[in-house]
Parts: C-alpha cells; sequence; structure tokens
C-alpha cells in the first residue's frame, strides 16, 4: 500500500534487496555495510543509496541502529519498502530519513541502480530518471 | 493521519527539534498502524533502558535527547541491566556500569519516574476504566488491556518515548473496541504458570491484535502475569479477551499436544545450574506465596529473584527478604531474567526458570540452556 511515512526529497540510485533487513546486528553502524553472510546485498554498503526492501525485520532496538547509521554519515538518502513496520518506521523517524510504502507492482518495476527522485509532497512519490 | 494545526506546526519543526521529532515518530507509527488521528494518554511506560539492550546508540541517543527533552504525562521506566545495591557481587564491567548510571541520569533529566520494573500494573494505581495510556513493555501492553481496563497499543520503546513527551500517541486499533476473530481453546487439565505462560506464547504466535481465550477457569497473579509475559515474547498480539467461544470465529485448540510443542522448543536442558524467578518481575504477593511455599526449606543451588525496588523494600520492612535471603535466595531489584547482563554462557551452562518470557531471552539472546519447572516442582527438586 502507498503510504508516507517520513516525508522529504531526495534523488539517489538505487540499492534493492530481495530479503527483509534485520537493522540490528546485520548492517555495520559505523560504514553502513552489511555484515550478514545470509543477506543478499552482503558486503555491500546502503550509504547514500535509496534502499528498497520488502520491510524490516527483528528487534525494535534496530532503530537505534539506523539513528546511528545516519550519526555517522553512512545512512541511505531514503528507505522504500513493501510493507510498514515499526522498527523501520520509528528509526527513520528518528534519524529524519525519508520513508513510503509502495504497492506490489511499483516495489516489482524498481531495479537495482535505477536512479530515481522521490519527492513525498508529489502524487506519485517516485519519478523514474 | 489527520493532525490538528498545532500538531501540523511541531511536524515542520516551528515548536524546536525534539517536538519535530517525536511527532515524526508519532506519524511515522501511526501510518504503519492505519491510525487516524493522536489521542491523548495519561500514562507511559518506556521500555529502552537496559544498557545490554539499547548498546552505545541507545545512550548516546538518550544523553543528547535529555539535554532539551522533558516528559509531558506520568511516566514510568522499565528494568535495567543490574541492581546497584548489590552490582559489585556480579563481575560487571566499569564500562557496563557506567554506561547504564548514564541512562538512568538521561531518563531522570527527562522527568522519568526511576521504577525500573517491567509490571508497573502491580506497582502503581490503576486509572479509571477506559483511560488511553502507552506501554512500550509488552507483558505490561497486555496485562493493561486484559486485565486493568486500559487501553494502549503494543508501544515500541520509541514511540512511548514519544508519547511521554507530547502526551499522545496513535489511535491505533487496540485503543477502539475490538474483537478477536480467532478463539484459542484451552483444552490442557491441571494447568500451573508454566502451563499458562505456554498458553500466551502459542496466543502470540496464533493471534494478530487481540485473541479470544475460552475454557479458562480462575487463574492467580503469578498464571496471569506468565500468559501475559508469554504472549508478549512470541508476536505482536497485545489483548487477550475471555469471552466463549463465538460460532462465527475460527477455532484453535491448544492441547497437550501443543503445549508439547512449545516445551520442546522453549526447554533444552534436563536441570539448571541456578535458578531465575521472575520475567515479569514479581511482586509482593508473590513473594508473601514464596515465603511460605519455602516453609524453612533452602535451596540447594542459587536462586535469583527479581522484582521492583518498591518490592524489595516493603519485603525488607515485612521480613519476607529475611527469610528468602536465608533460603539463599539473591534478591533483585531494578532489573529482570529478560536479556540480563548478569547471566552469561561464560559463567552458566543452563538455568532453571518458571518463566517462559525469560525462558525464550536466556536461550536466545544470553545463549543458555534452560530447564522450565513450575514453581511448585522447583522448590520440590531444588530445595531441602
Amino acid at each position: 500500500m502507498k503510504k508516507v511515512l517520513v516525508s522529504g526529497k531526495v534523488q539517489g540510485v538505487v540499492l534493492k534487496s530481495k530479503n527483509p533487513i534485520n537493522f540490528l546486528g546485520t548492517v555495520d553502524k559505523k560504514t553502513g555495510i552489511i555484515s550478514d553472510k545470509n543477506h543478499d546485498l552482503f558486503e555491500k554498503s546502503i550509504k547514500d543509496t535509496i534502499l528498497v526492501f520488502p520491510s524490516g525485520v527483528g528487534s525494535s532496538v534496530g532503530a537505534y541502529t539506523i539513528y546511528s547509521i545516519k550519526s555517522n554519515s553512512s545512512a541511505p538518502l531514503a528507505m522504500i519498502c513493501q510493507k510498514a513496520d515499526l522498527t523501520v518506521a520509528t528509526g527513520c523517524a528518528l534519524a529524519n530519513i525519508p520513508l513510503i510504502t509502495i504497492t506490489d507492482e511499483e516495489f516489482a518495476s524498481i531495479e537495482n541502480g535505477m536512479k530515481i527522485s522521490l519527492d513525498t509532497d508529489s502524487s506519485n512519490l517516485i519519478h523514474f530518471q | 493521519m489527520e493532525l490538528t494545526r498545532e500538531e501540523e506546526s511541531a511536524l515542520k519543526g516551528e515548536q524546536g527539534e525534539i517536538l519535530q521529532m517525536t511527532y515524526r515518530i508519532l506519524v511515522a507509527t501511526g501510518e504503519a498502524t492505519d491510525a487516524e488521528k493522536l489521542i491523548p494518554i495519561a500514562w507511559a511506560h518506556l521500555s529502552g533502558v537496559n544498557y545490554n539492550t539499547i548498546g552505545d546508540a541507545g545512550e548516546e541517543f538518550l544523553s543528547g535527547i535529555s539535554k532539551n527533552a522533558r516528559v509531558k504525562v506520568k511516566t514510568t521506566l522499565n528494568p535495567m541491566g543490574f541492581d546497584i545495591d548489590n552490582v559489585s557481587d556480579y563481575g560487571l564491567g566499569e564500562n557496563f556500569i557506567s554506561k547504564q548510571l548514564s541512562i538512568r541520569n538521561s531518563y531522570e533529566t527527562m522527568g522519568v519516574i526511576p521504577s525500573f520494573s517491567c509490571i508497573p500494573y502491580e506497582i502503581f494505581d490503576i486509572p479509571k476504566d477506559g483511560t488511553q495510556v502507552a506501554f512500550a513493555e509488552s507483558n505490561a501492553a497486555i496485562h493493561a488491556n486484559s486485565y486493568d481496563n486500559l487501553k494502549t497499543n503494543k508501544e515500541s520503546a520509541f514511540s512511548a518515548l514519544a508519547s511521554a513527551i507530547t502526551g499522545k500517541s496513535p489511535f491505533s486499533s487496540l485503543r477502539k473496541d475490538d474483537n478477536s476473530n480467532v478463539t484459542i481453546r484451552m483444552k490442557v487439565k491441571n494447568p500451573n504458570e508454566l502451563t499458562y505462560g505456554m498458553l500466551g506464547f502459542f496466543a502470540g504466535k496464533v493471534g494478530d491484535t487481540s485473541i479470544n481465550i475460552s475454557g479458562l477457569g480462575e487463574m492467580d497473579t503469578r498464571q496471569r502475569k506468565s500468559m501475559c509475559g508469554g504472549m508478549g515474547t512470541s508476536g505482536t498480539c497485545a489483548k487477550f479477551l475471555f469471552g466463549e467461544e463465538d460460532s462465527g470465529c475460527e477455532k484453535v485448540d491448544f492441547d497437550e499436544k501443543e503445549m508439547q510443542n512449545i516445551h520442546d522448543e522453549l526447554n533444552t536442558a534436563e536441570k539448571g545450574d541456578l535458578i531465575t524467578l521472575g520475567s515479569p518481575q514479581l511482586g509482593l504477593e508473590e513473594m508473601y506465596d514464596l515465603t511460605g511455599k519455602l516453609k524453612g526449606r533452602s535451596f540447594k543451588k542459587r536462586c535469583m529473584i527479581f522484582c521492583p525496588r518498591t518490592v524489595k523494600e516493603q519485603a525488607k520492612k515485612i521480613g519476607y527478604a529475611n527469610e528468602l535471603e536465608r533460603a539463599g535466595c539473591e534478591i533483585l531489584s531494578d532489573c529482570c531474567t529478560c536479556l540480563t547482563p548478569l547471566i552469561t554462557k561464560d559463567n552458566v551452562d543452563a538455568v532453571t526458570t518458571n518463566s517462559i518470557k525469560g525462558a525464550f531471552y536466556l536461550k536466545n539472546s544470553n545463549g543458555v540452556d534452560v530447564n522450565l519447572k513450575s514453581l511448585s516442582q522447583i522448590i520440590e527438586d531444588e530445595t531441602r
């Protein structure tokens, strides 16, 4: 479902994950690099990307991790999910990272490496460049 | 979500950074839980206190916001990592202690009551029926919704903190009158608190927001708390209803077989090196009951009892604490079994407990094995 959880306006390059993300323990809070060997983004950095993933999972303390990544300047520019979960929602709210959810069709249409702009004040939310 | 003009202004940052951040949290939480507006709350109970769980990131965050943030409504606090009275007995590092005290200090600076308890419903007066509150501790949220006639979401540490600072919370489904479309039929005979804990754990896996349970008999305080703790551990469900099954709704049986499955999932040892009682923490009634059950017997191994500070102090005054210490118990206030830094796999292989919630976290977070036993069984097997 289409929702704006944290508003904002950014443009950047998509980093898309097939797997959900458990921010507590999976993401290095200094570098923003995914450290979980079993994750499809293993060894990739989420820094300055538009991070597209199904949803967050795991402990709500993961919200502090999102805040830490932002404090260490290693956070994504924005996050786009299929499903809203409270850990990612509150983490992005703490860190002021724009966060939206989109429909399954839209989620399927976004590919890794695409350049997109996100504007939560526009009706489409996402523009492909 | 619809915001009032004042709420919009706070979200835009016109009332300072702290309020802007707290409204961002409330809006994001409200959108995620399909709330249409914010409503006033009378009491917030915060999680995110134990340094063992929130770590450096949490400590730094709280230290930062405590410079300016102040709570607007009565706000109470979950347990921290240790009891300052006896922390030196447990070999906890200097860093842990100083970071934990910094967290404590940040909350106190913000005006939070330093209750360090996961059973606020037992140690504070309950407001009048139907009062909206914001409880982050899962067993407390479930207890408040199911037994105390209060209304709360199963808040996160962050939404509860934002609610404490603004005095508002999203009007999500649990705050409205709701019905469960699933009924669990309790089929296990002669249940003890362990049975109810496992029933709760089962219910958390089956239910979504609220769940109806039929076939429950009279339950005591220990059994009710165990059931709330169990459900809070395994899922998102945050309210028990206690109606008879109605014909239209889906029915699931909790029988010996389902119970055995959960027992097998959580019970991983034949015996424990030490015993823990509490998670949820013990109230005064349970301290009294334990004293009576012991009848002068003593524990054959270490037995850690977790309770709120007010309960420890009352137990001292009345004399229960003396009797429990004579029996070899270590009484710890301000902390709990759940996510304790005081039990690690370096010094303990397995723990005996009657807590389903404690068992889950001991196994999954502390990495120690668990031997589940009811309190009566513990007293029979582990004392002389």
